[in-house]
């Protein structure tokens, strides 16, 4: 089963005719994808890589049966992307895009709200169950083994390094899921929580956060009332310095608010084993099942 | 972006708020002419983008124009916080008969704006909520309406206000608001917000900051203030130039990552086996060898850098263009330090092939590369 994303899915790519867009539908088809149509208004009747474009997800409906979307529409129009795929009830609706104003983001996650659609991201390398060999994102697909584990982050290459860690001691993953770099992100970290508990495939979290924030504080709370499979954690950015954003716009300390310490202990104090550098997850995930 | 107190003050009065009469002065020449406008006894204020400015002496009152030119000499010559101050804002000082708290910012967990209220201003908004929080009136922004104008005046009843102030303390939060939506802020506060003993309400205090992922949108309002909207070295410059993160700590280590979370992981890790990074550096995803021979170009102008650690975790970025740009930047000279490299991923093979047969030494775990790049930057001092 896993979460968000399974055989079933088929995908439009928003944006198929840019570098990335073009890219990654590649990739994504190579994984095993159903990517099934692209936009790029004006250019109707072109082909990437097979697949078929077309000006607006409405025209593509209307030829296609498309169920999710993944979009790579530069950040001053991603706003205007995300609202077209909810206005056509695409779900999940994921955004890889960085650098979207939070005006805009607060606008899509809200309207997405209302209509009960999941928005990955913004900054997000989007979502992979390697069952199913399925993945609307940029991840690399090999780094992933399918098995039984949740993995869940807010980054990508730390999310891939700690994948690669869990692969070499022979642990799997259901569904691998990044929740994105930004402040207002869609899905938050207690709700895909409450996705990996109602997974039947998930045996066990593994939950990677970094400062800024305090979604893995909420989650630990969360963590510790409702969910009596093992998880385990990582917090980057121990040695952040308050108040500089580190690279993430959401990672960043601000006053006594998101630091590393104040995630860790809530984790801790939420029976949750948190490791002190990213090759520990294995070793504590196998501790812990 | 952060905005000046007195670049946020001339925002709030196109948007007709209450402010103390007054203008900003470059020189201590400036500030007595200020002074002499505003023909009352004065407050100098330091016009810098750091918090805690009073503690740090840079407000002083002044009763006389002569007065308000002499302090205005010693503010302008201070440092707060490490920061020059450039300008300083010379105001009616204001007889207090109330200090007030009113912001609106952003909840990353609701992910609306939220507006913030106390009667209790004056200090932070931090301290306040561990003093008597309260006294700290919260609402969220409905993403369709906007604030409206029963909720503003809500929050001015549930703040304990009543009678005419009622409107005229809640139309700040709805002026505010118009701002918040108009500029794409992320964060305003105006604290204090005085009522006056005479009982006018007046922004006293500004703070603006503009979400930096929207500044493509306020391109105009950039230009008119007539300068940078972030102050950068040049070294912070040039990364933002090649759009990529670089972040300056006071360790000795250039970390050199792709990947925002990878990157501040690296430098955790550094920190575990007992060393300190000098720099945090994303070179964000998919970068080529010109990319990385760059990102090596900007860790090395920083003064502090006795060693660097490269640590890639290949996805869409390729080991082999990784490693086409280290041997590149050390054929030219670039790097003057002990490297330490740590690459996996896409095109692995290929690139340990360049590094191998150019000699340079790689490592295949971070932990062991961090602990490495540790051991030699202690053998170096």
């Amino acid at each position: 089963m896993a979460i968000l994303v399974d055989k079933d899915t088929r995908v439009i790519v928003q944006g198929i005719t840019g570098g990335q867009g073009t890219f990654h539908s590649a990739a994504m088809l190579k994984y095993g994808t159903k990517v099934v149509a692209g936009t790029s208004p004006g250019k109707s009747g072109e082909e990437v890589h097979g697949i078929p474009v077309y000006d607006s997800i409405r025209e593509a409906k209307e030829a296609q049966d498309v169920t999710a979307s993944i979009i790579f529409i530069p950040a001053p129009y991603a706003g205007d992307a995300a609202l077209e795929a909810i206005a056509n009830d695409l779900d999940p609706i994921v955004i890889i895009t960085e650098h979207v104003p939070v005006k805009d983001e607060i606008r899509v996650i809200h309207e997405a709200k209302m209509k009960g659609i999941t928005i990955i991201g913004p900054n997000t390398p989007g979502v992979i169950t390697p069952r199913a060999k399925q993945k609307i994102g940029i991840m690399p697909g090999h780094v992933f083994a399918e098995g039984d584990v949740g993995l869940m982050s807010r980054s990508g290459t730390l999310t891939y390094e700690i994948a690669a860690g869990m692969t070499n001691a022979g642990i799997g993953i259901s569904t691998a899921l990044g929740l994105g770099g930004d402040p207002c992100v869609g899905l938050t970290t207690i709700e895909a929580v409450k996705m990996f508990k109602e997974d039947e495939d998930t045996k066990a979290l593994v939950l990677v956060g970094e400062i800024g924030g305090d979604a893995e504080e909420r989650a630990a709370v969360y963590i510790k009332e409702n969910y009596d499979l093992p998880v385990v954690g990582f917090i980057a950015g121990r040695t952040a310095p308050p108040g500089k954003r580190m690279g993430h716009a959401g990672a960043i300390i601000s006053g006594s608010t998101g630091t590393a310490a104040a995630k860790i202990k809530a984790m801790n104090d939420a029976g949750i084993a948190v490791a002190e550098k990213p090759s520990d997850v294995a070793r504590l995930l196998k501790e812990a099942m | 972006m952060k905005l000046f107190e007195y670049e946020a003050k001339d925002i709030f009065r196109a948007f007709k708020m209450p402010t103390p009469p007054g203008g900003v002065a470059r020189t201590p020449e400036e500030a007595r002419t200020r002074a002499i406008e505003v023909g009352k006894p004065v407050a100098v204020k330091a016009q810098v983008l750091a918090g805690k400015r009073g503690k740090a002496g840079g407000v002083k009152f002044a009763d006389t124009p002569e007065q308000a030119e002499k302090y205005a000499k010693e503010i302008l010559a201070m440092r707060i916080n490490d920061l020059p101050v450039e300008a300083v804002l010379i105001e009616e000082k204001l007889s207090i008969q109330q200090e007030i708290y009113v912001g609106i910012t952003v909840d990353r967990n609701e992910r609306k704006y939220i507006v913030i209220g106390s009667a209790a201003g004056g200090m932070s908004i931090e301290e306040l909520a561990e003093e008597s929080p309260e006294k700290i009136i919260k609402m969220h922004v409905d993403p369709d309406l906007g604030l409206q104008a029963y909720e503003a005046r809500e929050m001015a009843i549930a703040m304990g206000f009543r009678g005419k102030q009622i409107s005229q303390l809640g139309s700040f939060f709805l002026t505010l608001w118009n701002i918040v939506n108009a500029y794409d802020v992320e964060l305003t506060e105006i604290n204090p917000l005085i009522l006056t003993t005479d009982g006018r309400f007046l922004a006293a205090d500004a703070r603006l900051n503009i979400d930096d992922n929207s500044l493509y949108r306020h391109q105009d309002f950039i230009q008119k203030i007539k300068r940078e909207p972030v102050e950068q070295n040049d070294r912070e410059r040039m990364a933002t130039e090649n759009d990529m993160a670089y972040v300056e700590l006071d360790g000795n280590i250039a970390c050199i990552c792709n990947g925002a979370g990878l990157t501040m992981a690296t430098l955790d890790a550094v920190s575990l086996y007992g060393g300190k990074a000098s720099t945090f550096l994303d070179l964000g995803g998919g970068a080529d060898a010109k990319r990385v021979e760059k990102g090596i170009e900007i860790a090395m102008m920083y003064p502090k850098v006795k060693a660097i650690l490269v640590n890639i975790m290949g996805g869409i970025t390729r080991c082999d263009e990784v490693a086409k740009g280290i041997l590149s930047s050390r054929i030219d000279g670039d790097i003057t330090v002990p490297l330490v490299i740590r690459m996996v991923g896409t095109n692995e093979e290929e690139g340990q092939e360049i590094l191998r047969e150019a000699g340079i030494p790689f490592l295949k775990t971070m932990e062991e590369a961090a602990s490495k790049v540790v051991e030699l930057v202690k053998e170096v001092a």
